[in-house]
């Protein structure tokens, strides 16, 4: 389980990013983080991921509080951040350093026939297209079985069809080991099918302004009438007035 | 009457091959082309310089001619002297080459990677690097003696410097993002540097080694002009003091050539190892 307890955050001793963030995340659950940018969302998942460190305040996996990358925790970035001179399979390994050789090269065959990159492991990654250089990426974070799966927009930077796919694609996925996942995002949408609770962050300093368990059936449709009270509930928690804010700035 | 879609297939798809392999061809012969075109210029300049030499416009014994030049390369090819100098050099260069771009390396990598190291190391190595390479000269001379020590570390040191500062300014340079996935799997300071560090800073580094092996070249003559009883920056003085200009122009020539082939080793060599890389000019 994961505990966030009063979680701050200030840059340079001015600007707050984060204030008093509570949050308890289930095993096996499926949890979205929306807000507008600039609302702390990115910031959050970072400190959950051990490479930023909160002000005060801090996140608990197995009530140890996190003082660096877990070994459980994987994570997604938007971009795939692959390594641009290993190829696919070598990507794919890359956090697969202490193990035999055997099991090595069983897991990252395994995790590329998920994915379904089996026939694309020799190719570099500057001859991927975008989706399958994220698909890159969620085998790389895949592969070391991760108990809990951090994505950070990760499927903003792709065109709407591709990432249609993906979202489909992901929650197969989850299905096989069926590791927590918590995702940023602000695309409302992409929430409302991928997770069972909505997290609605606002800025200023950010922090949770609330907290909806989604128990809509799966599959979504997105055409569903609930699917939609969703859509416009969620829309009108968020604060669109930030972004303006930030733009005017 | 099912043969004849089949046949006009297979017969356009051959002509499509034929004229791509044609192309090819063309593009091949191209490139010879333009390989013969750089060769023009320096043939004309040989023969007018041998018509010159020739015809009594240059002195002989200051200038010799190019084929007198040949014949003096050849004479000393010949006598096995010439081996044993290339040999020697060679030698100097790599030896040098490899103590100074392996120090280069660690502290290169260490100084970028680290800000304390950095704080701690660089001011040093960048007051030392502003000491003209040369006035090293006397005091290895007097350390080292006059032998093989104190020539290969005078190469070592100008090696050194341009390999440490690209290196280490790469190394700088490299990625947050990609250092992050580094940290995400927990490596330490050394896998990191092995495993993300390096490799992006690896066409940076290539550049430094290349300029740093040009500078050993420039360091192995000045060694061997000091004092030296074999190599070719020997056979260089040795042409002078016994007022043998074609010894002298041969030797020139032989720098020119085995520099540039090794700089085209570590070319060769680096285009392999970055062939991973997607820019402008990888993708032609």
């Amino acid at each position: 389980m994961l505990k966030i307890n009063s979680v701050s955050k200030q840059f340079n001793n001015r600007f707050t990013a984060l204030e008093s963030i509570d949050l308890q995340v289930y095993p096996g659950e499926i949890i979205s983080i929306v807000g507008t940018s600039g609302c702390g969302k990115s910031t959050l998942l970072r400190i959950i991921s051990g490479l930023d460190f909160p002000t005060s305040g801090s996140v608990y996996i197995h009530d140890q509080p996190i003082t660096a990358p877990h070994p459980e925790i994987g994570i997604i970035f938007q971009e795939p951040r692959l390594m641009p001179w290993l190829n696919v399979w070598e990507n794919v390994q890359f956090g697969l350093y202490n193990q035999s050789k055997a099991g090595k090269e069983r897991v990252t065959q395994e995790t590329l026939a998920k994915v379904g990159l089996t026939e694309f492991s020799e190719l570099l990654p500057r001859e991927l297209s975008g989706g399958m250089a994220q698909r890159v990426a969620i085998a790389r974070a895949l592969v070391t079985k991760p108990s809990i799966l951090l994505l950070d927009e990760p499927f903003s930077a792709l065109d709407a069809f591709t990432r249609l796919k993906m979202q489909e694609h992901l929650l197969k996925l989850w299905e096989y080991d069926r590791p927590t996942m918590i995702l940023v995002t602000h695309d409302i949408e992409e929430a409302l099918v991928l997770s069972d609770r909505a997290i609605v962050m606002r800025g200023n300093p950010g922090h949770i302004h609330q907290d909806f368990t989604l128990n809509l059936p799966r599959p979504r449709k997105r055409t569903d009438t609930n699917f939609q009270y969703w859509r416009e509930l969620l829309l009108s928690n968020l604060d669109l007035s930030t972004t303006e804010r930030v733009i005017i700035k | 009457m099912n043969g004849h879609p089949k046949n006009f297939n297979s017969n356009s798809t051959d002509r499509s091959l034929q004229s791509m392999a044609v192309s090819q061809r063309q593009r091949l012969q191209k490139s010879r082309l333009v390989w013969v075109r750089g060769l023009i210029l320096p043939t004309l300049l040989l023969i007018l310089w041998e018509i010159l030499v020739r015809v009594g416009v240059f002195p002989s014994n200051l200038l010799p001619a190019p084929s007198t030049i040949v014949f003096t390369l050849l004479d000393l090819a010949i006598s096995g002297e010439l081996f044993h100098h290339i040999v020697i050099t060679l030698y100097r260069i790599f030896l040098g080459f490899f103590i100074g771009s392996a120090l280069a390396t660690i502290l290169g990598s260490l100084t970028g990677y680290s800000r304390s190291i950095h704080q701690l190391l660089d001011p040093l190595l960048q007051a030392l690097r502003n000491i003209p390479s040369l006035a090293w000269v006397p005091l290895f001379v007097l350390w080292m003696g006059i032998y093989e020590t104190s020539k290969i570390a005078l190469i070592a040191v100008g090696v050194f410097f341009p390999v440490y500062l690209s290196l280490m300014s790469a190394v700088q340079g490299v990625d947050r993002k990609l250092v992050e996935v580094g940290k995400v799997y927990r490596l330490n300071g050394l896998q990191l540097i092995r495993r993300v560090f390096l490799p992006a800073a690896l066409p940076e580094y290539i550049v430094g080694l290349r300029s740093g092996l040009g500078l050993g070249w420039m360091f192995v003559v000045a060694a061997e002009i000091i004092g030296a009883n074999q190599g070719l920056g020997f056979l260089l003085t040795d042409g002078e003091t016994t007022g043998r200009p074609d010894v002298v122009i041969a030797s020139i020539l032989l720098f020119a050539v085995l520099g540039k082939l090794t700089d085209m080793g570590l070319v060769v060599i680096g285009k392999r190892l970055l062939k991973w890389q997607d820019t402008y000019t990888s993708r032609k």
